[in-house]
């Protein structure tokens, strides 16, 4: 957790990271660069899923409605925190010359992923509209 | 010193830029869309006025970011730029929250 807070506090401190370490080859910047932005688009895929969960399933019941946008939602928010998090942290381990960190990340969002999407066919196959 | 990456990297990062940009006009026409149903509120419009706020401020960065990268060894993503583009993200999906309530 203290790691999580340190990396949170170099979110705000550009000097702290350009100081540290060797400036990596550009190429590498620009690789976790489009790195950061492929999971910004699962952020904003995330989001648009919440939108559309609202907009095209108005037959749902309107907590089951509203209980999978807000997954779906939160779990945009939080891939687009975690895209900042993990790309400065590997900014600053490539100036290190450390290991890019690892995370559990992908995995836990997968899976959180596949959860709403099952239990989404599940309510739709067995007609749980509340009608 | 090549004038060009022969790896491309730049370009290729410019494109992701415009996915990306690409993806967030889609979820903005979705907010705006909701945000506007059926009879048009002050709130719905409030809802849509932000919405194209955070969408031309993403344009924005995203323009900028294209432009820097038009250089031969283009420096790293600032990371105000990082910021804003999560952050537009997030205000997106604070948009979203006070709909689907």
């Amino acid at each position: 957790m203290s790691s999580f807070v340190q990396s949170l506090r170099l979110w705000f401190a550009p000097q702290r990271i350009r100081d540290e370490g060797e400036t990596p080859d550009y190429r590498f910047s620009l690789a976790n660069e489009r790195t950061f932005l492929a999971w910004i688009r699962t952020a904003l895929a995330l989001v648009g899923g919440g939108f559309a969960v609202d907009q095209f399933l108005p037959d749902l019941r309107w907590g089951v409605r509203v209980g999978f946008a807000l997954a779906l939602l939160g779990a945009g928010v939080l891939c687009a925190l975690r895209a900042v998090n993990h790309w400065v942290r590997c900014e600053r381990a490539m100036r290190r010359g450390e290991d890019l960190p690892v995370s559990r990340f992908p995995t836990v969002l997968s899976l959180a992923v596949a959860v709403v999407a099952l239990a989404m066919v599940l309510v739709i196959l067995f007609d749980w509209t509340g009608r | 010193m090549p004038a060009r990456d022969p790896g491309l990297q730049p370009e290729r990062t410019r494109l992701a830029w415009r996915r990306t940009t690409l993806t967030c006009t889609i979820v903005a026409v979705l907010a705006a869309k909701s945000a506007i149903r059926d009879e048009v509120t002050a709130a719905g419009l409030a809802g849509a006025a932000l919405t194209a706020l955070v969408w031309v401020g993403f344009l924005a960065v995203a323009h900028r970011r294209i432009h820097a990268l038009d250089a031969a060894r283009p420096g790293p993503l600032s990371r105000r730029g990082a910021l804003f583009a999560a952050a537009c993200t997030v205000a997106l999906a604070a948009l979203a929250v006070a709909v689907v309530l």
